[in-house]
This record gives C-alpha cells, structure tokens and sequence, in this order.
C-alpha cells in the first residue's frame, strides 16, 4: 500500500519535472539567447508603455499621483495571468493541434493535470523576468516610489506565490474547457484573461465601472491578489482608493486564501469532468486544422 | 479513355489574367463562406477586441481623459482587427500552409502566388471588416461615442489607401515568412503589442513624438488610423500628426511601395526557399 502511494506521488513529481523541462524547451529553444531575451522583454515593456503613454498624455506626466503606481503596478503582475493561467491552458492546444503528441501523452505513465502545470512553470519564469523588469524600469524612470526597508518581503513572496498557485489552477480549468472545445479554443484563454482584466480591477479602481459590473470583481480571486500585491510594495499609495479600503492586509490574504481553495477544489472536479466528457467524445487527441 | 479523361479533357484550361482571376477568387472563398459556417467567430472576434477597447476606455475615465479619447480608443480598438488579420491571416499564413502542406501544391500548381496572396488579402479584408463595422458599432454604442463624418468620400478614399497599404504589406511579409519555420508563430506574436504602442491604436500617434511617429508611419495603420481621426471626430485635427492631405499622400506612396515590393520580395524569396529546400520543411 505504502509502495503504491509513493510510486504515484513520484509519477506526479516526474510528470510535473519532465513537463517543466519540455516547456522550458518549448519557449525558449526556438531563437538564440538574445534574441529570446528581447522577444520575453519587449512585448511587455510595449504593453506597459502603451499605458504610460496614455496616462501621460492625459496628466501631463504627472507621474506622482497615486493614481499611477494602481495602474502600473496592477498591469506589472497582471503579465503572470496571461502566462501562467493561459499558458498552462495553451499547452493543451500545443500538444493536441500543434506536435499532436496529445494520444502519446496519454498513452505514457503520465499524470496529465500535473504535466499541464509543469508546463505553466517556464511561462511562470518569463513572466517573472517580464515582471521585475517593468517595475525596475517604473521606479528607475517613472518615480514609482518602492522603499524596500519599508516592503514586507516575507509576506510579499507569500502573496505572490499564493496568486500564481491560484492562476495555475485556473489554468487547469481552462485546460479542461479546452479538451471538449475543437473550434476557436485558441480565442479561450485570451478571452478569459481580457475578461478578468476588465473586471479585476487591475489596470482602474472598480469605482470606475459601472456599478452592476462591480460584483464581478468582487468574486475575482485576482481583484484581492493585485490589490494586497500593490499595497506591500506602495503602501499606502495603493489604500489610497476606495474599493478594498475597509479590508486589512491580512483579510485580503485570508480571502485571497479562501478563493484560491474553492478554485483548486473546483478546477479539479471540472478538469477530471471534462476530461471524461473528452474521453467518451473521442476529443483527445482531435486534430482539426482550424 | 475513361469517362473523367473525357470530362477533364472537355473542361475548358483558363490561362493568362483569367486564371489569375479565378485563383484570387477560390482563395477569398474561403476566407468570406468560412466565417458564414463557423458562427462561433462572432464571440471571439468582437468579444475580446471589445474587452481591451473596454479596459482602455476605463482607464482613461480613471485619469479624466476628455471624452474624443474614448473615441480615439474606440476606433484604434476595431482597426486592431485589420492588424490582427495581416499579421496572423497574411504574413504567417504561408507558414500555416506549410505546416499543413498546403503550400507545396500552391507551388506546384498553374497558378501565380501573387494570385494567392491576393484572394487572401481580398478575402481577409472583407471578412475583418465586417467584424471592424460590428466592433465599430457595438463600441459607441456602449461608450456613447460621437462619431461626425466631416468628409464621406475622403474618409473612404484613405480607408481604401490604408487597406491597400496594409494588405501590401502583409503580402509582402508573408513572401519573408516563407524562410521561417517555428519562429513565425513568436515573430507574428511579437508584433502585436509594440505596433500597438507606436502605431498609437489607443492614443494620437502625434504623442511620440515627430520622428518616432514619422518611423512609424511605415506601418500602413499609423497614417491611416491618424486620418480617420481627423475625419471622424472634428476636434482630432489639433491631435493629428500631420496635414490630412499630406496623410493620404503618404498612404498613396505605401500602396505603390508594398504592392511593388510584395511582388518583387514574394519571386525572390520562392526561389530562394526552394534553393534552400526551406517549402516542404516542418520544424515544429
């Protein structure tokens, strides 16, 4: 019994290991070292120029109100949702459409769900390096006013990981809505993140919808990890809006917590739903050209 | 003989610029009855450029922008569309054929590759602008934008030049995307974003300043979109980069050169992609 437990905790271990390493491969082995690094920097850099350019034009650089760090910080993390989340999901249409390696994948003594998030780890990793850069070059050149002595780094990293964990699970999701989805799946992730972009208040305070949009991103997992994220690196700059106002650090946490518990029960118990569903339809390894 | 000899025999050969008609023809079918059997299109195609177009309005009422912004956005949000089609319908697509082996018989076939990528442009454009109308139209419905046409015929001659302009391109493109393999999928992937950002899709490109802007203006949208403005919204004059008239001038000046070049670029790099035995590769 005990033998039986440990070979499946390793065959999870392995399948996580050796998908972390061919994704890593994937991303990267396409174009030479350099070429790579700009191609990881460049994107996200435009993405957030494009809306310090805005901001700019509008407040005359006024780069000092609160208003700034809110936007460019909550755009910085918000790279990891396109990564991680959309990757993990990506990895499904890479491997069906794409390498059709899907049935092999199958067929092999891999457990799936943790192959799939193995393969969100080297998204993970871009979207870091994406990340530190964009907030590097805001405090270097937009007087994004960060004070490391002042920033709890513990619990910071904590809340980082935390969120990834929870867009991971996402991901997962996503990823079992994709094995049943045959046309248009490619659109899928881009319009679940382009959806949580809007309602997470990520790049505007939640005032600024209108107010039957609100609850949306209230129930938004992301609306409590960006928020609490901004506020341990620009204090009270990022308090300074009133949606999240009344809620301590620590309550964001602990819903933050919550939310991501109730997602990783439920991205399981859809995942496997789906994956059945996929299964009896003869979906799993369908190559459709589209 | 048999009897499909016979049929075959009997089939009338098209040859010259007929065959050459016919070939832009069979290559737009697609593009325009394909979206007609996959409705599902409707959802992706409009909901998500409706979604950044929303994010971007939002931000701008945040920071109390004046309200021609949300228009500015509104418009830059459904040209995206345009882009979108070049970038991953035009420029790559011939990588996607070679990836399907497609392309080998586009090659082995009697007909001209410039026909090729003409039915794709011709089919392409016409399907994204139905989709660019219903963005259009749903966006200002949303966000309550004015739309004031001061000149109809100007703003469809430069909606004409940009589209010549920009299909130009992206059959100029695509003759380069020949060589490449894997790497296609990143380098179209690539130009999204940063066009985006010196393009000016969701801001005057006149921001970026004149020489930043005047680079930019290479790309067919970044004239082209700055016009429209200018002819859509009366107050976008004092944002415009450049004269009106000094804008189609140039757009004039990208569809000889794109065009040109397309059909240069597209000989050149067939014959070099066959020298290299780089149109039946497939390194994923």
């Amino acid at each position: 019994m005990q033998t039986r437990k440990t070979d499946s905790l390793s065959v999870l271990w392995r399948s996580f290991r050796l998908a972390t390493w061919l994704g890593w491969q994937i991303e990267s082995n396409w174009a030479d070292p350099f070429l790579f690094a700009v191609y990881s920097l460049i994107k996200p850099l435009s993405s957030a120029a494009i809306l310090v350019i805005m901001y700019s034009v509008i407040t005359q650089a006024d780069f000092e109100s609160p208003i700034f760090p809110y936007i460019y910080l909550g755009n910085a993390f918000y790279m990891y949702v396109g990564h991680v989340m959309t990757g993990i999901s990506w990895a499904v249409i890479d491997d069906r459409e794409h390498y059709k390696t899907m049935k092999y994948i199958y067929t092999a003594p891999v457990h799936f769900p943790s192959y799939l998030l193995g393969r969100g780890v080297a998204r993970f990793i871009i979207a870091s390096i994406s990340v530190l850069v964009t907030i590097t070059f805001g405090v270097l050149f937009l007087k994004i006013s960060i004070d490391p002595s002042q920033v709890n780094w513990g619990f910071f990293l904590l809340t980082l990981l935390t969120g990834v964990a929870m867009l991971a699970l996402m991901g997962l999701t996503l990823a079992g809505v994709m094995l049943l989805l045959v046309h248009h799946m490619f659109g899928v992730g881009e319009a679940v993140a382009g959806a949580l972009y809007l309602f997470s208040g990520a790049i505007f305070p939640l005032e600024v919808l209108p107010a039957y949009l609100r609850p949306i991103g209230f129930l938004m997992p992301i609306t409590y990890w960006l928020e609490l994220l901004r506020r341990l690196l620009v204090g009270k700059v990022a308090s300074s809006f009133p949606t999240l106002q009344s809620f301590s650090n620590l309550q964001l946490y602990l819903i933050l917590v919550t939310l991501t518990l109730l997602f990783a029960m439920l991205s399981f118990f859809v995942f496997r739903l789906c994956e059945k569903r996929a299964k009896e339809l003869g979906l799993i390894d369908t190559v459709t050209n589209y | 003989m048999s009897n499909v000899a016979i049929t075959a025999s009997t089939i009338p050969k098209a040859s010259g610029w007929k065959l050459f008609l016919k070939t832009v023809i069979a290559r737009a079918y697609p593009r325009i009855i394909g979206q007609q059997r996959e409705k599902s299109w409707m959802f992706f195609d409009i909901f998500l450029p409706i979604l950044s177009i929303a994010a971007y309005v939002f931000v701008y009422r945040a920071i109390g922008a004046p309200e021609e912004y949300i228009g500015f956005v509104v418009l830059g949000g459904a040209m995206t569309a345009f882009w979108l089609n070049v970038l991953w319908s035009m420029s790559s697509q011939l990588y996607w054929e070679k990836e399907q082996g497609n392309l080998a018989l586009y090659i082995m076939a009697p007909n001209s590759m410039m026909a090729i990528l003409l039915g794709m442009a011709l089919g392409g454009m016409v399907a994204t602008l139905l989709r660019a109308l219903v963005i259009l139209f749903i966006g200002g419905w949303i966000f309550q934008v004015q739309f004031m046409v001061a000149d109809f015929w100007t703003l469809i001659l430069v909606f004409f030049l940009t589209m010549t302009a920009l299909y130009g391109l992206g059959m100029m493109s695509a003759s380069l995307f020949l060589l490449l393999s894997r790497e296609a999928w990143h380098l179209a992937n690539l130009a999204q974003e940063p066009i985006y950002l010196i393009s000016g899709f969701y801001f005057p490109v006149k921001n970026l300043g004149f020489w930043i802007a005047l680079s930019a203006s290479l790309i067919p949208l970044t004239l082209g979109l700055d016009a429209m403005r200018q002819l859509v919204f009366p107050s976008a004059a004092q944002f415009g980069f450049l004269n009106l008239h000094l804008e189609i001038i140039g757009l004039g000046i990208l569809c000889v050169l794109f065009l040109i070049g397309a059909r240069y670029l597209l000989h050149y790099m067939e014959k070099l992609a066959i020298q290299e035995g780089r149109l039946t590769e497939s390194r994923r």
